[in-house]
């Protein structure tokens, strides 16, 4: 009954094109925005802030440029992590090593250094699909993290191996409360989101998922696959390595190659996965499901005021995550973006579906 | 619909406990003093993780039943699982951070690193009793970190005390088998100066974690066959590093293990490949008759109010590590009281309590501790109060000393403390305080 586009005539193509061409779409995404913007900063608590909102929105990002690898042109990556930590040490080496470069600049920097170490490693794809794929860019991600726990150069020769970031300073303004780092993030989140639709729902991105579908058959009709291929790891790469640069400076400060690991390659490959593949919005639904989930189960006893051990709940919290992610496969293989798209072909039958 | 009343009956009832959980936590914060304990009970690191957390929470159950807390304040605690994570160490914090703690203990030398910039931010005092940032001993650039009893470097440093004692160590080749973290990197600075200064060939040996895969680092030891190696693991790690030293028949004699490298969850695993497997220790080993036990025994686990599912693990090291952990946050608490009151004391408040805590035999004796922890007094330019330690064997059964005391050598440590601490302060632009104005 509301949810009902009758009456919305498109007359120009344009119109036809735009980004929301269903009215009511348009104006929840710009009261998501105006809540985000403006009701979360008031609302949050320094604890929402820091542990779940900036976590949630950089592993959104990253999760984006994996979806835009894996979903959209359908390489399997398991190298993400490895280029996270590309971006985040190329910023770390940027920031200490020219300190006046302004951290925007840095961030952008660090993102393309991820694009190059991506491509380099994305040009076995031309050669290789599937699972073999997936095994060269784990062997990536084993090259990365051996990389920086052992080239002293890169970590500014620490002794511990663990390097902190400098302060947040973008045009001689310091980001140090919660709030304006959450903001800060946020727009970059938004940001990218946008170029990330703009750039899949273009020729692009319809020639990534063209080389998805089927790669001869994109072949036949004139698409390069060297081109495809290529940009698709370089975009999701820039993607990437500008996340683990916010990972590293707005939501650690300080890390070791280990909040890089291999784990890391798979949480992101799963938040895709239980997501949606090739729907940015699965981005999100996925990293929600598995930044606050585990979280949220961790606390819920407490909430709740029954009083259990630590060890206990932490078992249930595996327990209760691992039946969920199965749950949600069975239900829905498409992952969650799926699920939100069922919801709303139902939302424009009601109140009479057939 | 009968469905969807439901699910809404129970996001309502679900909102409501929530809600009165929230009104009771505030109802409880007014007079006690809350402190956070970051924990691993599950992982691979449980083993190690799980009878230190108990030994401290145990600690904190005691001053509050024996003692009504610590001069009548009570003490509030909560655990918060952190799985020996770094981001889900700086998530527990972030979470408990809210019911305005004193002081964190986070068993992690990872998440001391990530923690070190938000306690001073936060004001909150970062206890690591024998791990954490070896430069954090000086206290002019950390003000916030309190690494009691020694760190890595010391221990490092009494290893080779240790060793040199067997015969000169020049042209003799060392290896570090040590966990490829912050935790495991720590010692090797200060044996690195050490291979300059004895003039031995240095081998660093990394194993990846969660350390149940070291065939090819050992292989490594069998290929260059150093004279001595220095286990630095944790968990899992530790027990099977002992076993492949013996599958690669390298003499177990001539391991020796930091003092995370040298409780009974290391080498019962390992069984009779364990035996004569020596470390170095924290001041403390597998005591269980001190007067504190005593006191742990009668107050806690004959009323059946024991962290621990078993009697026997209280007295074993890593129990013992966490109970003196606990006991130094208790102490400091008391310093602080001393100064400004008996009264719940602010993150600010306990931080001097800590700087300025000086334990003598005497009250050491005094609160049950006396022969499980070196007499220490802490300062501005020394946050660690004490830098001694002995070496412990295991005969199969249980732990004895058999060394005497070595105590850290500072001649040669300081300057490195001092250039590590100096560099983080130019990169954090932190200006270091004058210790000689500090009271």
């Amino acid at each position: 009954m509301i949810y009902r586009e009758a009456g919305q005539y498109k007359t120009t193509y344009q119109a036809d094109q735009q980004l929301f061409p269903i009215l009511q779409d348009k104006i929840f995404v710009l009261m998501l925005l105006g809540f985000a913007f403006f009701a979360v900063p008031l609302l949050a608590s320094e604890y929402l802030f820091r542990a779940i909102l900036i976590p949630f929105l950089i592993l959104t990002l990253a999760a984006i440029g994996l979806n835009i690898l894996v979903g959209f042109c359908g390489q399997v990556s398991l190298g993400t992590g490895g280029f996270m930590a590309v971006g985040a040490y190329a910023a770390y080496n940027l920031a200490i090593r020219l300190p006046d470069l302004n951290l925007i600049v840095v961030f952008i920097l660090a993102g393309l250094a991820a694009t190059v170490v991506g491509v380099l490693f994305g040009l076995p794809s031309l050669r290789i699909k599937g699972f073999y794929l997936a095994v060269a860019t784990l062997a990536a991600q084993f090259f990365l993290d051996w990389a920086f726990a052992r080239i002293g150069w890169f970590t500014n020769y620490a002794p511990s191996g663990s390097v902190s970031a400098p302060a947040l300073t973008i045009f001689g303004y310091t980001f140090e409360s919660p709030v304006q780092k959450y903001l800060l993030v946020l727009s970059i989140v938004c940001v990218f989101t946008l170029v990330a639709r703009n750039l899949t729902r273009g020729a692009i991105g319809r020639s990534w998922m063209a080389m998805r579908d089927m790669d001869v058959a994109a072949e036949v009709i004139g698409i390069r696959p060297l081109y495809a291929k290529v940009t698709a790891f370089a975009v999701s790469s820039f993607f990437v390595g500008l996340a683990g640069a916010l990972w590293a400076f707005v939501y650690l400060g300080a890390w070791e190659p280990l909040a890089f690991d291999v784990n890391r390659s798979f949480q992101l490959l799963f938040m895709v996965i239980i997501g949606g593949l090739g729907a940015l919005l699965g981005s999100f639904l996925g990293a929600a499901f598995i930044v606050i989930l585990p979280l949220m189960l961790n606390q819920l006893p407490g909430w709740l005021g029954i009083s259990m051990s630590t060890a206990l709940i932490s078992h249930i919290e595996f327990m209760t995550f691992g039946a969920l992610i199965v749950f949600f496969l069975i239900v829905e293989p498409h992952g969650l973006a799926r699920l939100w798209a069922i919801g709303k072909e139902k939302l424009r039958l009601w109140p009479f579906p057939h | 619909m009968n469905q969807t009343l439901k699910v809404k009956a129970a996001a309502v009832a679900l909102a409501v406990a929530g809600a009165l959980g929230a009104a009771q936590d505030a109802m409880a914060q007014a007079n006690e003093i809350f402190v956070p304990v970051l924990v691993y009970r599950t992982g691979a690191y449980a083993p190690n993780g799980a009878p230190w957390a108990d030994g401290f929470v145990d600690y904190l159950k005691l001053v509050n039943e024996r003692d009504g807390g610590v001069n009548g304040i009570k003490i509030a605690y909560e655990e918060c699982e952190t799985g020996y994570a770094t981001d889900r160490g700086v998530e527990c914090y972030e979470r408990l951070k809210s019911k305005k703690p004193v002081a964190v203990n986070p068993l992690s030398t990872g998440i001391t690193f990530a923690l070190t910039e938000k306690v001073a931010a936060d004001k909150i005092v970062l206890m690591t009793t024998g791990y954490g940032r070896a430069d954090s001993v000086d206290g002019s650039v950390f003000a916030w970190n309190f690494p009691f009893l020694g760190t890595y470097w010391d221990a490092a440093d009494m290893l080779i005390q240790h060793v040199a004692k067997k015969g000169s160590l020049k042209g003799k080749k060392i290896a570090l088998v040590y966990h490829d973290s912050p935790y495991g990197k720590e010692p090797i600075p200060a044996l690195e100066e050490h291979a300059k200064k004895h003039g031995f060939t240095f081998l660093k040996l990394p194993v990846t974690h969660p350390g149940v895969e070291q065939k090819a680092t050992w292989l490594q030891v069998r290929q260059q066959r150093p004279d001595y190696v220095f286990l630095w693991g944790w968990g899992v790690m530790n027990s099977t590093s002992i076993k492949e030293a013996i599958a690669v028949s390298y003499p177990r004699l001539q391991i020796f293990g930091g003092w995370w490298s040298g409780g009974e969850p290391d080498v019962l695993p390992a069984e009779a490949a364990a035996k004569g497997y020596n470390s170095i220790t924290l001041g403390h080993s597998s005591e269980k008759d001190r007067p504190v036990h005593k006191d742990l025994m009668k107050v806690l686990y004959d009323k059946g109010k024991g962290t621990s599912a078993k009697k026997e693990e209280v007295g074993s090291v890593m129990y013992n590590r966490g109970l003196i952990s606990a006991m130094l946050l208790v102490e400091s608490i008391k310093s602080a009281q001393g100064k400004y009151g008996k009264r719940v004391v602010t993150g600010e408040e306990v931080r001097w309590g800590a700087e300025n805590l000086s334990l003598d035999a005497g009250k050491l004796k005094a609160i049950g501790f006396d022969g499980i922890v070196q007499p220490l007094k802490t300062s501005c330019t020394d946050h660690a109060g004490v830098h001694r330690g002995r070496v412990h064997t295991w005969d199969g059964l249980q732990w004895s000393y058999t060394s005497d005391t070595y105590e850290a050598d500072y001649k040669l440590l300081r300057p490195l403390v001092q250039a590590s601490a100096k560099k983080y302060a130019d990169e954090k632009k932190i200006t270091p305080r004058d210790c000689s104005k500090e009271k």
